[in-house]
């Protein structure tokens, strides 16, 4: 028998692994419109029916009655409302290319990836008892078969190592023949559909065998059902909606049920027939759990384990086609829930685990190629075999005894905590990150203390001391009985209070914080995904994507690159004259030469637009922000930088326009210092010579040159002091004398001083003593310097008749000394230039080399006062003007 | 009769400087200190030769130069020009404006004698 058993075993699973090539084979062709019919979807989910519900219904069911249903019930209310939850998932799961829950809930809370690895954990510790189950109730199936034969624990570990075996090797083999980048599986989804319709079929021939064949039809198996236990049954509503919700809840957060539900979903009108498809599979399976029930009580020996009634009532009768029919039903919902599990697990632990991992730590060093499929590759085979064998270890530690019974609903409490962050980011904009994080947190935690960890018996883990005390004593603590409240069925109590702390958290958490921009956008496209996504498109056509990327980088490189780098790559692929087709090489090198110029967002965001399909997702679009932020402060730094360098120019130009101006007046000063200094020497030297050379000058003659050659040599040392004086006034080396003394004093030195000079024209000089008894305080020498300036220019340039200075004094706000001549004045052309150097008004003799009233502007300067041509004066007139304060009270 | 030469200067000592040599070799000088009368006393009795200072109080010596040059009488009369400015770009202006011959002040009296006899010999 248990030779047979084997053998159809091994048959069978031949059977699926051809069945999955087939399928692949079918897909590779392109003929997999029919792989990927609503009916084929339909009975994907099935796998949602695992040995637990195969087997175990029918031991729930004997065990609490009615209550079974309840596991059906809930995914059925989620599939019939699928408009409000699934449709949203699955478009979000397309749009947003999700692989996993946990890749749902990290993408949409920003691509967070301590979320992926929480969630992932999560799903890990939530199925591994799962897998365990499964291999429990094929042992146990195998058991059933051979009485005696297998009994002890060694062997049964031996068939649940081979069975773990096989399925890791199916699941290799068929769940990563390729890396699609929508992870979806043609040959494990083809035949985990064949098995639903293998265990349906079980159920039903095995159902029907004990109505019509054992209790003579269904008038019969309703008395039975009176008679048993289960006719008075009561209802227990509490727990009825309790794990109705905790049911739909798991359906909806299974890494398992996701996979099929939204990963694997081809066509979203696939969840229209599926609304109805699905609940009416799962009430064909519950259809006959209560008959076989209560015929394997009445018939079968007291004390026979009713979990296994759906094997011991065929065999019991000598059935033993119909047994062996049986134990493949239950095979196929062991089978096909572990690959699927496996699956899911392993692309969340190499898509958040190890992949980041490899990416951060091996990269780096080992100077791999840009292609990682390998890696990526291996990290799910390894998974795969690495989730399986968990559940295998699971199982061996275990022990397969009563812990494993009860296990399914706690793994689906336990990944039920997923639930809130993954409605609350569909529906809720302002779910953030860190409310997710507390909320699984806190669901898990309360999960694991008051669910996970009692349930491998007191004093397993926890002390059994706080089972009845509380931990350290504290009564509120209990595991189950949370802040005091007692009475309570464990499993509801556990999923309310996880649920609700989680609920909380999730809720509080996000409101009290503030969402990164990426998180928000990314919940604007969950939760408004039917405004951002269209139904499933089909791919632009390829032919114009060519010629749209050429225009494209014509626009961005330059005509003439771009068509160069066309051309290269056109002849690359062998074809020399048109353009090159859109490979994944060229559109690479095409991003790349792009992204030399716009930025490698940018790059990517722009050739995923014209090759189409590809979406721009929001991580892109961020990207793209940066990078014109970044190039916009660099054209701003630029600007910035060009106003800065028009300003230096302009200061360089006015620089150099103040030099060249000094220049020219510098050569002008030295021209006419140099005529200035040569005209005396001219003199001095032609009479020299003559001195010299010319024989029989009279006396007269000689006495008359020498004082010439003389008087030119005063004139020259007055003119060398002349410079001088100047050049030190000018360039504010001077330091006044500070002296006190009388205006008319100063002024009378000043006419005698001019009037020594012996070649001068008498002058009369008209003065007023009154006004000018006024006490001084300043460079005493220096203005008189000037007064005397002032008093011999009159003398000599005045050209009057009779000549006549009046020297007028007076006291304002400043004290003013006036020089006006009785002459005809200096010309308005002269006033202008009198007080520049060498500006001399009339040129004759005179001697003086115009520097004069330069030096008397800049003495005049220096005591703090001005010196001005005075206007509308008979003759030449000059105002001295100096501040009121060097001018102290008359005496 | 005695060749006679006229010295426009406005410098007195200069002047007589000048008279006294060119005197003492035999020649007949006249002197004019203004430079607006200047081409108007040259027209009036053209000399053998013209000393011409440059700066010289209403019109310098290159404007009466110049003006000299357009002339029929005074075209190729012989100007030696003396200047207290002796810079390259000076000499340039003068030979510009026509000059015969250029002298820096200070001179040397027996150098500036010596132009004058070479100008007086060219021209007789």
């Amino acid at each position: 028998m248990l030779n047979t058993l084997v053998f159809v075993g091994s048959a069978y699973a031949l059977f699926l692994f051809a069945i999955a090539f087939a399928a692949e084979r079918a897909a590779l062709r392109g003929q997999a419109r029919w792989l990927r019919s609503p009916i084929v979807y339909t009975l994907s989910l099935s796998i949602y029916c695992t040995a637990w519900t195969f087997y175990g219904a029918v031991g729930t069911a004997v065990r609490s009655g009615f209550e079974y249903l309840t596991i059906y019930l809930g995914p059925s209310l989620v599939l019939i409302g699928w408009w409000l939850i699934l449709r949203k998932l699955v478009r979000i799961g397309r749009s947003q290319r999700i692989t996993s829950v946990a890749d749902l809930i990290s993408s949409r809370y920003g691509k967070s990836n301590l979320l992926a690895v929480g969630v992932t954990i999560l799903a890990v510790v939530g199925t591994t008892p799962y897998i365990a189950l499964q291999l429990q109730s094929v042992t146990l199936s195998f058991e059933v078969f051979g009485v005696g034969d297998i009994a002890t624990g060694e062997e049964k570990g031996h068939t649940a190592l081979w069975v773990a075996a096989g399925l890791a090797l199916f699941t290799v083999i068929f769940g990563t023949r390729n890396l699609d980048a929508n992870e979806r599986h043609n040959g494990v989804v083809m035949a985990i559909a064949v098995e639903a319709v293998v265990k349906l079929a079980a159920l039903l021939a095995v159902g029907v065998f004990v109505v019509w064949g054992l209790s003579g039809g269904v008038s019969g198996v309703l008395d039975k059902i009176d008679a048993s236990s289960l006719g008075q049954w009561q209802m227990d509503g509490g727990r009825w909606v309790g794990l109705t919700v905790l049911s739909a809840t798991a359906f909806l957060c299974l890494p398992r049920i996701f996979q099929v539900l939204v990963v694997e979903n081809e066509n979203e009108t696939h969840l229209r027939t599926a609304s109805w498809a699905f609940p009416l599979y799962l009430g064909l399976m519950s259809l006959f759990v209560v008959p076989i029930a209560v015929t394997g009580l009445e018939m079968l020996p007291e004390g026979s384990n009713p979990d296994l009634f759906v094997l011991t009532v065929p065999l019991s009768q000598g059935r033993d086609g119909l047994a062996v029919l049986s134990f493949l039903g239950g095979f196929s919902s062991a089978t096909s829930m572990v690959i699927v599990a496996a699956i899911a697990l392993s692309t969340m632990v190499s898509n958040h685990v190890v992949m980041p991992l490899w990416l951060r730590y091996a990269r780096g060093g080992a100077k791999v190629s840009g292609d990682v499929r390998g890696v990526v590759l291996l990290a799910r085979r390894l998974s795969i075999i690495g989730v399986v064998m968990l559940g295998y270890l699971y199982y061996r530690l275990s022990g397969g005894g009563a812990a494993l019974a009860s296990i399914g609903l706690v793994s689906f409490a336990g990944l039920a905590q997923i639930l809130p962050a993954m409605l609350g980011g569909i529906f809720w904009r302002g779910a953030s990150r860190l409310g997710a994080l507390v909320g699984l947190t806190l669901g898990f935690g309360c999960w694991g203390y008051t669910l996970f960890l009692p349930s491998f018996g007191a004093g397993v883990f926890l002390p059994e001391a706080w089972g009845a005390a509380g931990p350290f004593g504290i009564g509120w603590l209990r595991p189950h009985a949370l802040f005091g409240i007692e009475g309570i069925d464990p499993l509801l109590h556990a999923v309310f209070w996880s649920l609700a702390l989680n609920t909380g958290g999730f809720v509080l958490a996000s409101l009290a914080s503030f969402p990164g921009p990426l998180e928000r956008l990314q919940g604007a496209q969950f939760v408004n995904v039917f405004e951002h996504s269209a139904a499933p498109r089909s791919w632009t056509g390829r032919v114009a994507q060519a010629e749209d990327l050429m225009i494209m980088a014509q626009r961005i490189l330059g005509a003439r690159d771009a068509q160069r780098l066309f051309e290269r790559e056109a002849r690359r692929q062998g074809m020399a004259e048109t353009l090159p087709a859109p490979t994944p090489s060229f559109l690479e090198t095409l991003e790349r030469e792009l992204a030399g110029s716009v930025g490698a967002a940018t790059a990517h965001a722009m050739v995923g637009q014209i090759v189409g399909g590809m979406s721009v997702s929001v991580e892109d679009l961020m990207a793209v922000a940066d990078e014109t932020a970044q190039l916009m402060e660099y054209s701003a730094r630029l600007e910035a930088q060009s106003q800065e360098l028009a300003r230096t120019a302009a200061q360089l130009r006015e620089a150099n326009a103040k030099l060249t101006r000094l220049s020219v007046q510098k050569d002008a000063f030295l021209s006419q210092i140099s005529h200035e200094l040569r005209t005396p020497m001219t003199s001095i030297r032609a009479f020299s010579e003559i001195l010299r050379d010319t024989t029989g000058l009279t006396p007269e003659e000689q006495r008359k040159y020498s004082s010439i050659i003389h008087d030119e040599a005063i004139r020259l040392t007055r003119l060398l002091d002349d410079l001088l004086d100047l050049s030190v006034l000018e360039n504010g080396q001077v330091s006044l004398n500070l002296r006190e003394g009388l205006l008319s004093d100063v002024l009378d030195r000043a006419v005698a001083a001019a009037a020594a000079d012996e070649h001068a024209a008498p002058l009369r000089i008209i003065r007023d003593p009154a006004a000018e008894r006024v006490w001084l305080n300043t460079d005493l020498d220096r203005l008189s310097q000037v007064f005397i300036n002032l008093v011999s220019n009159a003398r000599k340039y005045c050209d009057a008749a009779r000549p006549a200075l009046e020297i007028r004094v007076h006291r304002g706000d400043r004290l003013v000394v006036d020089f006006v001549d009785n002459g005809s004045g200096i010309s308005p052309e002269a006033q202008d230039v009198i007080f520049e150097k060498f500006s001399r008004v009339s040129d004759q003799k005179a001697g003086g080399a115009g520097l004069g009233l330069a030096i008397c502007r800049q003495i005049v300067t220096r005591l703090g006062g001005e010196i001005r041509y005075l206007k509308g004066q008979d003759g030449a007139a000059f105002r001295v003007a100096l501040p009121a304060d060097i001018a102290l009270a008359v005496e | 009769m005695a060749k006679r030469v006229m010295l426009i200067e406005d410098e007195p000592n200069i002047i007589e400087a000048i008279s006294f040599i060119l005197s003492r070799e035999g020649l007949s000088v006249e002197t004019h200190s203004d430079g607006t009368t200047a081409n108007d006393k040259l027209r009036a009795s053209t000399p053998d030769l013209l000393i011409l200072d440059v700066m010289l109080p209403g019109k310098s010596g290159y404007d009466i130069l110049r003006e000299l040059r357009e002339e029929a009488g005074t075209v190729d009369l012989p100007v030696l020009m003396l200047t207290a400015r002796g810079q390259t770009r000076d000499r340039e202006m003068a030979e510009r404006a026509g000059v015969s011959a250029f002298m820096t002040k200070p001179f040397s009296n027996a150098e500036m004698l010596e132009q004058v006899r070479t100008l007086m010999a060219e021209t007789s």
